[in-house]
C-alpha cells in the first residue's frame, strides 16, 4: 500500500548500524575495510553489499590493524574512506589511528561499543571506550569524537562525522553502542538537496612549489591525492613542511603546536550539543549516545513532578565541550551523568564544572533506565 | 653512467644505511629496472613499514608513503584498490614483512593483489640494533639472542608461494644483474610478486656472528648460491647450508583488482 502522505514518503525503519552505513555512501564514502565482530558486522554487511553497486570498494581485511592501514591507504588516493569496529578491534586500530593524526589524513571509524575491557560482553550495550577514543593512542593527537543517541541521530553524523575529518582532516570516531547499532528505529532519510557534504581542500599549487604539511592561516594543510602528479612523501615520524623526517627541535615543536591546534581552535565550530529544559533547571543531566534516550526520559517525567531537572546532550565528545559546561554549572549546583561505563564523561564534566558530579553508572550490559535516573534526581531534589 | 639522480631525492642525502649495507644495491637495482620497464614516476607509489629497507621511500622521487611497522602491505592494499591504476610497490625487511606483518603478508599473496614487494632479507632487526628476527638462522646470534637462536627461520620466498603469490623469486646482493630481471618481472606480472633479496647487514649481523666485512658477504653469496634449476637436480643433502635463487614460482592466477571489477559488474545488476 502506498502512503499519500508526503511526510512518510522517506520512513525508513532500520537499525542504526543499516544507518550508519546508508549515511556513509551518501557522504561518498568509497572504501570499505574492515573485519567482522559483533555488534558492529552488520556496517560490513550493509556495506558488502551496497559498495559494488555505487563503484566503490569493499573489502574484507585480516584484521583490524590491516582495516585501519587500508583506509589510510585509500584516503591517501582520495577517496573516502571508513571501517568498523568493536572495542577489541579499536583497541587494534589504535596505532594507525594515531598514524592518521599525525599524517593527517582523513578517515572515519565507527566503533560500535560492547563492554570491556577485553572481549567483555560482546552481545551487550556499553559506553566504555570514551577515553579509549581520546586516547587510545599514544602521544599528544588531534581527534574528533562524536556519539549519536537514535537512528535518525546516527545517519545524520555519521554525514557529519566525514565533512568534519575532510574539514580538518583528522580522524573522526563516531562512538554507537550496542543499542543504537541494533535498535530498529523509524528515521526519516533526509532530502539530498538539504544534507550538506564537504570535501576536503585540496592544493591548486603547481606540484614542485606543493608543500604537503605547509603551515597555512588555517593551520589545516592542503591535500594532495596521490597518483595525480604530486610525489611527496608522507611518514608517521616527526615532520617538516615538505613531509620528511626532521629532527629539528623547531620544527617537531611546529607540528605537534599546529596538530592540536588545529582541532582547538575550532573547537567552537566542531562542538553541538542539544538542550532540554535547561533555562530554568535547578539540576542539569548530561549524557549522550543511548543513555540520553534515557536520560531525557527521566528529565520529563521529573518536570511533570515538578522538579526543575534539565538536560545537556553531546553530540561531540572530543573535543569536550568545558567551556559550555563551565557556563552552565554558573547557575546550576547539581550535575547528574549517567553513563555505561564507571565515570567516564562524569570525569570531564567534574574538571569543566569544578564540583562533584553525580554518576548513574551500569557496567552489567543492562542498560540504564529511566526509573533509576529519576530516582537519583528525586534524591538530589529533596 | 646511469642516470640514477633522474629518480633521486637527493636533497635527502647522505643517507642513513651503514657503509656495506646492501639497502643501496637492491635500490639501484629498483630504479635500473623501473626506467628500464618505462614506468613513469607519477605512476609509482613506494609503500614501506619500519626498518632500515623501509627507509628507502624517503630518498625517491616517487609517491612515497612511510607507514607503521609491519603495515606497509596494508597501506598498500588501500591504495592499490583504490587507485588500481597506481605501480605499488612495498620494500619491507625480513621482521617488518614476516614477523610484525607477516598476517598481512600472506593475506595479500593469498588475494593475489597485483602490488610487488621487495623483501631485503639480511636475517636481522638492524634499525633497533641486532636483535634476532625470524630469518636469523638457526645458531647465529643477535642481540636478542646472545647463545645464537633456538629457533628455525622462515623461507620468506616459500611463504609467499605457499600463500597463493603469483610470481616469487629470490636474488642475493651479489646477484644484481639477475635482481634487475626478476624485479623486472614481477612488476611487469599481474598479480602478487614478491622478490626476496638477501642483502648483508655488516654492522649487526657479520660483525656479532664473524662473518667479516660486506664484502665477504657478497663472496659468502657468490660461492653458496645455486640456480633453482640446478637445485631441482640435487639430494637435500647436497642443498644444506645453500641459497636457491632464481625464479622460484610463475603462475598465472585470478588478480584480485580485476576479479573486484568483475564483481562490481555483477553487483549493479544485482540492483535491489
Amino acid at each position: 500500500m502506498k502512503t499519500k502522505n508526503k511526510r512518510f514518503e522517506n520512513a525508513r525503519l532500520i537499525t542504526g548500524n543499516e544507518a550508519c552505513a546508508e549515511a556513509a555512501i551518501v557522504a561518498g564514502m568509497r572504501f570499505f575495510g574492515g573485519y567482522p565482530i559483533t555488534p558492529s558486522s552488520e556496517i560490513a554487511e550493509v556495506l558488502a553489499r551496497r559498495l559494488p553497486q555505487v563503484g566503490g570498494v569493499f573489502v574484507q581485511m585480516e584484521d583490524e590493524l590491516a582495516s585501519m592501514a587500508a583506509i589510510i591507504g585509500a584516503s591517501l588516493a582520495g577517496v573516502k574512506s571508513m571501517t568498523a569496529t568493536s572495542g577489541p578491534g579499536f583497541s587494534l586500530m589504535q596505532e594507525n589511528i594515531g598514524y592518521a593524526s599525525m599524517a593527517e589524513v582523513p578517515c572515519v571509524v565507527v566503533d560500535v561499543q560492547r563492554g570491556g575491557p577485553s572481549t567483555g560482553l560482546p552481545t551487550l550495550p556499553a559506553q566504555a571506550d570514551v577515553m579509549q577514543a581520546r586516547w587510545g593512542t599514544h602521544g599528544d593527537h588531534p581527534i574528533i569524537t562524536v556519539a549519536p543517541s537514535t537512528v535518525g541521530e546516527t545517519y545524520e553524523w555519521t554525514i557529519k562525522a566525514f565533512n568534519l575529518s575532510e574539514q580538518y582532516r583528522v580522524p573522526v570516531i563516531i562512538l554507537l553502542d550496542e543499542i543504537i547499532g541494533h535498535i530498529n528505529e523509524k528515521m526519516i532519510v533526509p532530502d539530498p538537496k538539504d544534507i550538506t557534504i564537504l570535501d576536503r581542500q585540496r592544493s591548486t599549487e603547481a606540484p614542485d612549489t606543493y608543500l604537503p604539511y605547509q603551515q597555512t592561516d588555517s593551520d589545516i594543510p592542503l591535500f594532495a591525492d596521490f597518483g595525480t602528479g604530486y610525489r611527496y612523501n608522507v611518514t608517521g615520524l616527526s615532520h617538516d613542511e615538505t613531509g620528511f623526517p626532521t629532527n629539528d627541535p623547531q620544527k617537531i615543536k611546529a607540528l605537534y603546536c599546529r596538530l592540536n591546534r588545529k582541532i582547538d581552535r575550532y573547537r567552537k565550530q566542531i562542538i553541538e550539543y542539544k538542550t532540554e529544559y535547561l533555562g530554568d533547571a535547578e539540576i542539569c543531566l548530561v549524557a549522550f549516545g543511548s543513555s540520553a534516550r534515557s536520560a531525557y526520559r527521566a528529565v520529563r517525567l521529573a518536570r511533570q513532578q515538578g522538579i526543575k531537572a534539565g538536560m545537556l546532550q553531546l553530540f561531540v565528545l572530543w573535543p569536550f565541550p568545558y567551556d559550555t559546561l563551565a557556563e552552565i554549572a554558573k547557575r546550576i549546583k547539581t550535575f547528574i551523568v549517567p553513563e555505561m561505563n564507571l565515570g567516564q564523561i562524569a570525569h570531564e564534566v567534574s574538571c569543566a564544572t569544578r564540583k562533584d558530579v553525580i554518576k548513574v553508572n551500569r557496567v552489567d550490559g543492562g542498560l540504564i533506565t529511566p526509573a533509576e535516573i529519576l530516582e537519583r534526581i528525586k534524591n538530589v531534589s529533596v | 653512467m646511469f642516470p640514477y639522480e633522474k629518480y633521486l631525492r637527493l636533497e635527502k642525502f647522505p643517507h642513513i644505511w651503514c657503509t656495506g649495507c646492501g639497502c643501496g644495491i637492491i635500490l639501484k637495482s629498483l630504479l635500473r629496472t623501473i626506467e628500464h620497464s618505462h614506468l613513469e614516476k607519477d605512476d609509482i607509489a613506494l609503500v614501506s613499514g619500519i626498518g632500515c629497507s623501509s627507509r628507502t621511500p624517503g630518498y625517491v622521487d616517487f609517491n612515497t608513503l612511510h607507514t607503521t611497522h609491519g603495515r606497509a602491505i596494508a597501506f598498500a592494499t588501500g591504495l592499490k584498490l583504490a587507485k588500481p591504476g597506481l605501480k605499488v610497490i612495498v620494500v619491507s625487511g625480513d621482521g617488518d614483512a614476516t614477523a610484525i606483518g607477516g598476517n598481512h603478508f600472506i593475506h595479500a599473496a593469498r588475494r593475489n593483489l597485483d602490488i610487488t614487494v621487495i623483501v631485503y632479507n639480511n636475517h636481522i632487526y638492524g634499525m633497533t640494533g641486532g636483535q634476532a628476527s625470524p630469518t636469523t638462522p638457526i645458531g647465529k646470534k643477535g642481540s636478542t639472542a646472545p647463545y645464537g637462536t633456538i629457533e628455525p627461520s622462515f623461507d620468506i620466498s616459500g611463504l609467499a608461494i605457499a600463500a597463493g603469490a603469483s610470481f616469487v623469486a629470490r636474488a642475493t646482493c651479489y646477484h644484481a644483474v639477475r635482481l634487475d630481471k626478476y624485479l623486472e618481472q614481477g612488476l611487469m606480472k599481474k598479480g602478487f610478486s614478491l622478490i626476496e633479496v638477501l642483502s648483508p647487514c655488516p654492522t649487526y649481523y657479520s660483525r656479532p656472528n664473524r662473518l667479516g666485512t660486506s664484502v665477504d658477504m657478497l663472496r659468502w653469496y657468490k660461492d653458496n648460491s645455486i640456480m633453482i634449476e640446478k637445485a631441482k637436480t640435487m639430494t637435500e643433502e647436497e642443498k644444506k647450508g645453500k641459497i636457491i635463487i632464481g625464479v622460484l614460482e610463475d603462475r598465472e592466477r585470478p588478480e584480485f583488482c580485476d576479479e573486484y571489477r568483475k564483481l562490481c559488474e555483477k553487483a549493479k545488476n544485482h540492483r535491489r
